[in-house]
């Protein structure tokens, strides 16, 4: 009797779209996928715009004619948050790898600034390009 | 019962552990002066622009970054493909690229500073 109860199916959480993730797993999770948008695209990206407008006065201006469009906008907008959020978490972790803010409560204020602080920078140097 | 660790292999784990970590602050730093100097600037013009980049303590700098950021990306690179891919020839050939492509932007960032 013991015996079929033990092997009787026991749900595992382990579904990541179900579990309710707390907040350092976010920022954690967003720190991994800006990572990799930063090595590509947008590190390219970032290259070929350097390029073109460091190579002539024409480069440059076309690069902002280029950087005028809705579509260039959007995805600089997106670059922008990407580097933000990856410097904001990734100061974080340097603080938690040694061992500040390591306890329940202050992990999870600066989870949150990281959050909030990466978004209103993003929002201002976004601001820049309109 | 005292149990006596055996350390053993190449260190290259905490080797590139602290590599990321030091390239971060790098390039950390980098972004933060570069975002209030270009604060700083009332007018971008491209006269500004090239003046910066042949500047030659800024050249290094930019090298100094770009160097950072292909070893910070190497090993952040190489372990979000050991989290998720499971197949070893696939793992293998996607580390290939990710170092093909990162020591292209290393070369292609030199070419740009010093045209």
């Amino acid at each position: 009797m013991s015996s079929t109860a033990a092997n009787k199916p026991r749900p595992k959480y382990l579904n990541l779209a179900q579990i309710r993730q707390p907040l350092p797993a976010w920022v954690s999770i967003l720190h991994r996928i800006s990572g990799a948008l930063l090595v590509f695209p947008f590190a390219a990206w970032a290259l070929y715009l350097l390029d073109a407008s460091l190579a002539s006065q024409a480069g440059f201006a076309a690069v902002r004619g280029y950087l005028a469009l809705p579509l260039a906008k959007l995805g600089m907008l997106v670059f922008i948050w990407a580097f933000c959020h990856h410097l904001c978490a990734g100061i974080r972790y340097l603080f938690l790898d040694l061992n500040k803010g390591i306890e329940l409560a202050p992990a999870r204020a600066s989870s949150v600034a990281v959050l909030v602080v990466s978004l209103l920078l993003t929002a201002y140097f976004g601001s820049k390009l309109w | 019962m005292v149990v006596k660790r055996l350390v053993v292999g190449a260190h290259y784990g905490l080797r590139d552990w602290l590599a990321q970590r030091i390239t971060g602050a790098i390039m950390a730093l980098y972004g933060i002066v570069a975002a209030f100097f270009y604060l700083s600037q009332p007018d971008f013009t491209y006269d500004t622009w090239r003046g910066v980049f042949a500047l030659g303590w800024m050249r290094i700098a930019t090298l100094l970054f770009a160097v950072s950021l292909a070893w910070h990306a190497w090993v952040g690179a190489r372990d979000i493909l050991m989290d998720y891919i499971k197949h070893d020839g696939l793992r293998l050939a996607l580390q290939v690229v990710t170092v093909l492509l990162l020591a292209g932007y290393l070369g292609w960032a030199i070419e740009i500073l010093w045209r």
